[in-house]
């Protein structure tokens, strides 16, 4: 696959491996946050740990949006598949996220009217194809996914479909990364910057970690080659001792970001005051939601949403290993009563959540050799 | 000790209090229903091995006979349908058991407004199926539901097979060195499947791998029956859990070279579109075996030389460590740990 | 978050504007290219694919600047120290 395989090229890779090894400081350890969970499972599925010197420790970041999710937030989304003549449309990643009263899935399998989709434009599509019927549309994403949504009500609206409405969970990437910052256990030497995220809000968000906070950014790419080269790049940064926002991903991303899905965002969409972050607590304008000319598409408006707020078991560590205090098997919880198959935490339920990541692709035992 | 005898003593517990459908998605769940619950409350020495066919010896000889039952949305995709898929999976079944299949029984469960012109159709699929494989279908049961109590039709079949005399299969016997041989490229009948449900509105030249197995496995019988050990057919759940199966039997470990896998460009496609991993996904026409180091080439040439073998591939070893895991590796020494399936594979924009 | 996928532009849609149909591996989906700025898009481009919408186009010269970049990595370093008597101390992944 083009602009996949290149960026795995083994020989590549062994190359910048080679590199990331000359420039660590054998004296120092460095904390690396990855920020997106997209690149958490990356690194976890192309074993990048494996050709990273012992003394690089890959910290993960709190980008997961199916893991931030609040379980209060799930149950407001099954109330809606619950309401009669109603279809509540997601992404397969819901699907198995557990609400107080099942998942989607097992919620599905006992009656509710629960499809998943690929896309928003097929929840609008089901909406036009069954007039009588209301679909919702359970919208989760960080800035890569929003636009997606917002592209999909404005099409609503222009078309006139009364029988549709998204509940709004779209998340934004910089409240969380300031509230990992200010965290007073937080020791991250530099960070791996959202690709797929910037690739729509350009690489000047990140200006503040430097102004703020002197640590480095590298906006990465999601292969292996990318990821690896912006290591290589925050070494270096941090070798001379300098700080500043880089763009690794540019077959991609754009500096200055998209501007016509800035556009459309803005059309739609406005900041909530504040937004509970499971496992961060609240966070202020830090979550979207439909402006009022959208009122009618808006499923808050639309129903009566229970709006209960559920709290984790207090021996879940989810908030903990969110920020990278904690490594996920320090979590007492991990692996026995807390696994994917019986997820407790925000962080085992999304297959990109590092527990999940760390419990399927890390062996919890001997160590594995290549 | 077996996984009956760890049943007993309590070490596998089914306290799920309903039935859901990741217990019929062929990974971790389905295990648990079938270690926990149904094979200690039927529990006997044929039963024991929990194989995909019971060896039942009959007045001396040893005949092999298997169960599966077919529910597939939609009844027809590319490459086949609900009627291929009934008997070549239970031919598949006795085939990597080490026996020929001969006779087959069929039980329809219909839903009540079906049209005949369907029926007919999966009942001709099924006579061809049955006539390309050698076996005859001697009998079976009807019965009709009520509208909405089954999916158009259910299809279960039961097959009986002579166990070939020259078959060594022992798992126990499976060792450190020796390699993993499959038939062909993988995630073929799953990805169809995906696609043909129309959902997700993705349009591929892919075709189900529905077809009988014996081929391959009258090869190795052929030439290397003692240097094979161990046999599947790798459906849902694909590759992956088939693999961690013997693992957890055997308590060593699989090295999956991952770029040797077979795989076609259409399967990768949409694995990398949907985030799924073809290791995961359910093959209905592919053999996965292993075989004995020193035989491993051979073996290989042996089902190459066959009609439909030749993607054929040596994927990976049997190692001592880390037990009972089975670990993915990257031509640049990168490792992960191959997993079990849990539930049925999803498709994920994160 | 954020599975997107680089996707080749194979046909336009004349009747649907918004859509290309976009080829990954040989698996084709209709996309929606609404999110491209200059809405341009063309048979033969490369496309950001991410849950059935086009982010960004893939710029070729970009990629393979970056290969480039990569390949030559280290080589610098690699020279200077051969020039030095030394030998690479460390081959790890090699």
């Amino acid at each position: 696959m083009k602009y996949v395989d290149e960026f795995r090229d083994p020989d590549l890779i062994a190359r910048v491996a080679r590199e990331i090894a000359r420039r660590a400081d054998p004296a120092r350890h460095y904390r690396i946050m990855e920020v997106c969970g997209g690149h958490t499972h990356a690194i976890y599925r192309h074993g990048l740990r494996d050709v990273l010197p012992e003394n690089i420790e890959l910290v993960h970041g709190p980008g997961c949006p199916v893991c931030v999710l609040p379980t209060g937030r799930v149950d407001d989304g099954l109330a809606i598949a619950a309401q009669p003549e109603t279809i509540l449309t997601c992404f397969g990643d819901m699907m198995r996220v557990p609400g107080t009263q099942g998942t989607p899935l097992e919620r599905k399998a006992r009656g509710a009217d629960i499809r998943m989709v690929y896309s928003p434009l097929d929840a609008l599509r089901i909406a036009t194809e069954n007039p009588r019927t209301h679909v919702c549309f359970f919208a989760i994403g960080f800035e890569t996914t929003a636009p997606s949504t917002a592209l999909t009500l404005l099409r609503a609206k222009a078309l006139g479909v009364r029988n549709f409405s998204v509940f709004c969970n779209h998340v934004t990437i910089v409240p969380a990364m300031r509230a990992i910052l200010d965290s007073p256990d937080m020791r991250i030497d530099g960070f791996v910057g959202p690709g797929h995220v910037s690739t729509i809000t350009g690489c000047r968000p990140y200006a503040f970690v430097v102004r703020d906070y002197g640590k480095p950014v590298v906006v990465a790419g999601f292969e292996p080659l990318d990821i690896l080269e912006a290591i290589a790049r925050i070494l270096a940064q941090l070798a001379a001792g300098e700080a500043r926002v880089e763009n690794q991903y540019r077959r991609i991303v754009p500096w200055d970001g998209n501007a016509a899905a800035l556009r459309a965002m803005a059309q739609v969409f406005e900041l909530r005051p504040y937004f509970e972050w499971r496992g961060l607590g609240f966070i202020s304008q830090s979550a979207l939601k439909l402006k009022a000319a959208f009122a009618p598409w808006d499923a808050e408006v639309q129903f009566e949403l229970p709006g209960v707020r559920v709290t984790d078991p207090k021996a879940a560590q989810c908030g903990e290993v969110l920020k990278g205090v904690l490594k996920p098997p320090q979590c007492k919880l991990f692996g026995k009563e807390c696994n994917p198959e019986h997820p407790i935490g925000a962080l085992m339920v999304s297959s990109e959540g590092a527990c999940a990541a760390y419990y399927r692709y890390v062996h919890h035992g001997e160590p594995v050799t290549a | 000790m077996t996984i009956l005898e760890r049943a007993a003593n309590g070490a596998i517990r089914f306290t799920d209090p309903q039935i859901e459908m990741a217990h019929g998605a062929g990974g971790k769940a389905s295990r648990r229903l079938v270690e926990g619950l149904i094979a200690p409350i039927f529990a006997n020495p044929i039963l024991a091995p929990l194989a995909d066919a019971a060896i039942v010896p009959v007045d001396g000889a040893r005949v092999a006979t298997t169960a599966d039952g077919y529910v597939v949305r939609p009844l027809r995709f590319p490459g086949g349908s609900i009627g291929e898929l009934a008997v070549n999976g239970t031919v598949n079944d006795l085939a990597v058991s080490g026996a020929r299949a001969h006779t087959l029984m069929v039980s329809l469960i219909l839903e009540a407004g079906l049209p005949t012109e369907v029926l007919r159709a999966e009942l001709e699929a099924m006579a061809g199926a049955a006539a390309r494989t050698g076996v005859a279908i001697v009998g079976g049961d009807t019965k009709v539901v009520e509208h909405g109590s089954c999916d158009a039709m259910f299809v279960t079949t039961f097959g009986v097979g002579a166990l070939d005399g020259r078959s060594a299969l022992d798992p126990r016997a499976v060792r450190a060195g020796d390699r993993v041989l499959v038939s062909g490229p993988i995630g073929d009948h799953g990805i169809t499947i995906l696609l043909a449900r129309g959902d997700l509105e993705l349009e591929a030249e892919l075709r189900s791998d529905t077809r009988s197995v014996w081929p391959f496995v009258a090869a190795l019988l052929e030439t290397c029956p003692h240097a094979v050990r161990w046999m599947r057919d790798p459906t849902r759940g694909g590759v992956a859990t088939a693999l961690n199966e013997l693992v957890r039997e055997s308590g060593l470990a699989i090295a999956l070279r991952e770029e040797e896998v077979p795989l076609r460009a259409e399967v990768r496609g949409a694995c990398e579109l949907l985030g799924l991993d073809p290791l995961h996904i359910a093959n209905e026409g592919q053999l996965l075996a292993v075989v004995a180091a020193a035989d491993a080439e051979r073996a290989l040439a042996a089902v190459r030389a066959v009609v439909g073998g030749e993607g054929a591939a040596l994927i990976g070893e049997v190692r001592e460590a880390p037990a009972r895991t089975v670990v993915g590796i990257t031509p640049y020494g990168g490792t992960r740990v191959i997993d079990m399936l849990v539930g049925d594979p999803l498709p994920r924009i994160c | 978050m954020c599975l997107a996928i680089p996707g080749r532009v194979v046909a336009l849609l004349d009747d649907q504007p918004l859509l290309a149909k976009v080829d990954v591996g040989g698996v084709r989906r209709n996309v929606n290219v609404g999110l491209l700025e200059d809405g341009q898009v063309a048979v033969g481009d490369w496309l950001l694919i991410h849950v059935g919408f086009a982010l960004s186009k893939i710029g070729a010269d970009e990629a393979e600047d970056q290969l480039r970049m990569l390949r030559a990595m280290g080589e610098d370093e690699l020279a200077i120290e051969e020039v030095r008597g030394y030998t690479f101390a460390d081959e790890r992944g090699g």
